[in-house]
């Protein structure tokens, strides 16, 4: 299958592993991976911190980037929620009902990794080695938007070598929240200590997740304690193998 | 704010409790620097919530019934105008008397006008949101009247002189020994030697109340649906001082907000299934009472209803955060948001904490005025999920960030920000110059305001040796 990339600004920026790693692992399930250059950012950050005006090229750029393709894929839950969830909200306060409708179908192509494979690719055992601890977070986008469910866990348990261990209130918000992070520093740090406890508690060598945003956020503090703990995106753990 | 032409006014200034002494995230930080303020409501708010899942559980057709309480809501807020004379007619052939209230201060001009015209000097209440929105308590007090309020947790906040801090449970952020210790400092004739056993502080306000429940002839009430098609109000509650409030007085005026009107009687089947399970985590409220005008001989014979828009009108107007008037004030959204179990309700400012404080509250006084309530959320959605009626709290969250003022320096970033990404060719060179960048310094540590506040508890990623753009070119 032809599968477009989506690989979001932050990933594309400061993570490019995880980037990396989902065309890696696409392409290893015999998958033809495109990465279209004129992509940048789903304006996820523009729409939620209240500057939607702003955001409108950024959504116009997403749809006319990836119109062409009818496969695409983001290694994100938070941004593909936004893409199915805000898209056509933005593109109808500006009144432009073609690039709705056009939000829209786009939107409907576009699937974050574990739905991807689990739903599209209809596979779980991605055939990956991880020898290590770890404890999965969901992120309340991928959660709650999305609704992916158990499929993380299920691509998770079919990796070899992985001891996977039941992150205790998962499903309580890491406190990141894009700008909320910056504007609402003491409480959002206040749900990040909670968030590293029972991280902590499970004792596992590495908290995964499918957003990047999230893991920068939850790694960042336990990098700041000295914890030890790392912080992996899923895709990552996805394409390990034995070999690499 | 214009609606088909008409002007509509936002709650007013200087008047009632709408509004904070602070921004959220100051008030937060001194919430956040209280350890004993964020046990008691951790506590109460896990243990509620853990009680409402199990009974929301035991109902196969739980998501049925919200969907059915949404319509009810958006049907009712289409054809609010036409329910509201329906109700004022209802109420009038059955003996009471309708008040229409612009405002809170007209809405206190009138219930203290009442009051004064009894000759009453002391009026007992039954814990209402709406009256403490207003600041009832405080314009009767002007006047020379006393509120005693009979909900055991509101009669603990207004002894401790004290906000609420929950929609449902005002005294979440107290526990036994700090009640104690303001039931002997305050309470009129109680006993030294009160322990903080539970049962006997429960025992010490039944005694206090009961004198007062007997020897006070005029109630204030909210309520919680008028349905308009029978004229009938509604209260339910927990404790049964609101039964005493509704049926042993001479006179008993009721604050409505006009979103609480429902249109028939038979709406009750959805909203007495939905509220008990997502509020207290009931099967069925202990006390619901009811009533239509003036019963001879039986019950109160003078009866007001005094109608509250206070900015509602407003709300109504706008087409994506009028879901916000479709609340039925379960508090389900409190319990289940982290940024509340954190900072506790004080720290909204508003008698409206949580999720749908920050929603409604803005709306209501208009959004310069609560610019940073729509901030309180990190968009986690656990609101959405929780609330009975299904209002999309994140929405209506993300609808009016776009409405508030923003600062200055913050529109120069995003707008910056949004100029570059939508050019690929300066965006990979900006990816390029971030690793370059000493901005950051090491391990991220230091960031100048405003994000600072994200370096003092975390380290930033050190900026990759290439973006993932220029890796796929090299490949
Ligand atoms: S917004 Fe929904 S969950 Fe929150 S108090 Fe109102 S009805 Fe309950």
């Amino acid at each position: 299958m032809r599968i477009a990339l989506f690989a979001t600004c932050l990933a594309d920026t400061m993570f490019p592993a995880a980037a990396k790693a989902t065309v890696l692992l696409l392409e290893r399930l015999g998958h033809e991976v495109v990465f279209p250059e004129a992509q940048t950012c789903c304006g996820q950050m523009h729409i939620n911190t209240g500057y939607q005006k702003e955001a409108l090229p950024l959504v116009r750029r997403y749809v006319r980037t990836f119109e062409p393709y009818d496969v695409i894929v983001a290694p994100s839950g938070s941004c593909t929620g936004s893409i199915r969830h805000q898209h056509k909200t933005v593109a109808n306060a500006a009144g432009d009902k073609g690039l709705a409708a056009g939000a829209e179908e786009v939107a409907g192509r576009t699937y974050e990794l574990s739905e991807l494979l689990v739903d599209v690719l209809k596979v779980e055992d991605v055939g990956a080695y991880y020898p290590h601890r770890v404890t999965y977070h969901p992120t309340c986008h991928s959660l709650r938007m999305l609704r992916v469910g158990d499929r993380p866990l299920r691509l998770l348990r079919r990796v070899r070598g992985l001891d996977l261990v039941e992150l205790p209130a998962a499903e309580q918000c890491c406190g990141f929240g894009g700008t909320f992070a910056v504007k609402n520093a003491d409480t959002s740090t206040a749900m990040l200590a909670d968030k590293m406890r029972h991280v902590l508690d499970t004792g596992a060598d590495v908290c995964t997740a499918g957003d990047t945003s999230c893991l920068m956020h939850i790694g960042g503090g336990l990098s700041r304690l000295r914890t030890g703990v790392t912080t992996v995106h899923l895709a990552e753990i996805l394409a390990s193998t034995e070999k690499a | 704010m214009t609606f088909l032409g008409m002007p509509l006014a936002h709650a007013p200034r200087g008047v009632g409790h709408l509004r904070g002494d602070e921004p959220f995230p100051r008030a937060a930080r001194t919430a956040l620097a209280n350890p004993q303020l964020r046990r008691n409501v951790q506590h109460a708010t896990t243990t509620i919530r853990g009680k409402s899942g199990r009974v929301i559980a035991e109902l196969p057709d739980w998501q049925d019934l919200r969907a059915a309480g949404s319509a009810l809501k958006a049907y009712t807020m289409a054809n609010l105008p036409r329910l509201l004379e329906q109700l004022e007619a209802k109420v009038t052939e059955a003996g009471g008397v309708v008040h229409w209230a612009a405002d809170a201060a007209e809405a206190n001009r009138i219930v203290t006008g009442l009051v004064r015209a009894t000759g009453e000097q002391r009026v007992l209440k039954i814990k209402s949101m709406a009256t403490q929105e207003i600041g009832l308590n405080e314009a009767l007090a002007d006047a020379g009247i006393t509120p005693v309020e009979t909900d055991l947790a509101e009669l603990i906040v207004q002894l401790g002189d004290d906000k609420p801090s929950h929609i449902l449970v005002p005294a979440i952020h107290r526990n036994r020994s700090e009640i104690r210790e303001i039931f002997l400092r305050a309470m009129p004739g109680v006993d030294p030697a009160l322990t903080d056993d539970p049962p006997v502080l429960a025992a010490a306000a039944r005694r206090y109340l009961r004198e007062t429940f007997l020897t006070t002839k005029v109630a204030v009430s909210g309520a919680n649906f008028g349905i308009a098609e029978t004229g009938t109000l509604t209260v339910v509650e927990s404790e049964g001082n609101g039964r005493m409030c509704l049926t042993l007085p001479d006179t008993l005026i009721t604050v409505m907000g006009i979103e609480k009107v429902v249109p028939t009687w038979q709406d009750l089947e959805v909203f007495l299934q939905l509220l008990p399970r997502a509020s207290t985590g009931e099967r069925m409220n202990p006390y619901t009472s009811m009533w239509q005008g003036v019963t001879p001989g039986d019950g109160p014979q003078s009866f007001h209803l005094v109608l509250l828009d206070n900015g509602r009108s407003a709300v109504l107007a706008d087409e994506v955060g009028r879901s916000a008037l479709h609340c039925i004030r379960c508090s389900a959204c409190l319990n289940v948001c982290p940024v509340y179990e954190r900072t506790g309700g004080h720290a909204y400012g508003s008698v409206y904490p949580g999720p749908i404080g920050a929603v409604l509250s803005p709306q209501l006084t208009g959004v310069e005025d609560n610019a940073s309530l729509p901030y309180a959320s990190s968009l986690c959605g656990a609101c959405f999920d929780a609330c009975p009626v299904k209002i999309d709290i994140p929405s209506i969250l993300v609808h009016l960030r776009n409405q508030v003022p923003h600062p200055a320096a913050e529109k120069a970033v995003m707008a910056a920000a949004a100029y570059t990404m939508d050019r690929p060719r300066l965006y990979a060179r900006a990816q390029r110059a971030a690793k370059f960048t000493k901005l950051v310094g090491k391990r991220g540590r230091g960031l100048p305001p405003p994000l600072n506040g994200w370096s003092a508890a975390r380290d930033l990623p050190t900026p990759p040796p290439e973006s993932f753009r220029d890796w796929w070119r090299s490949r």
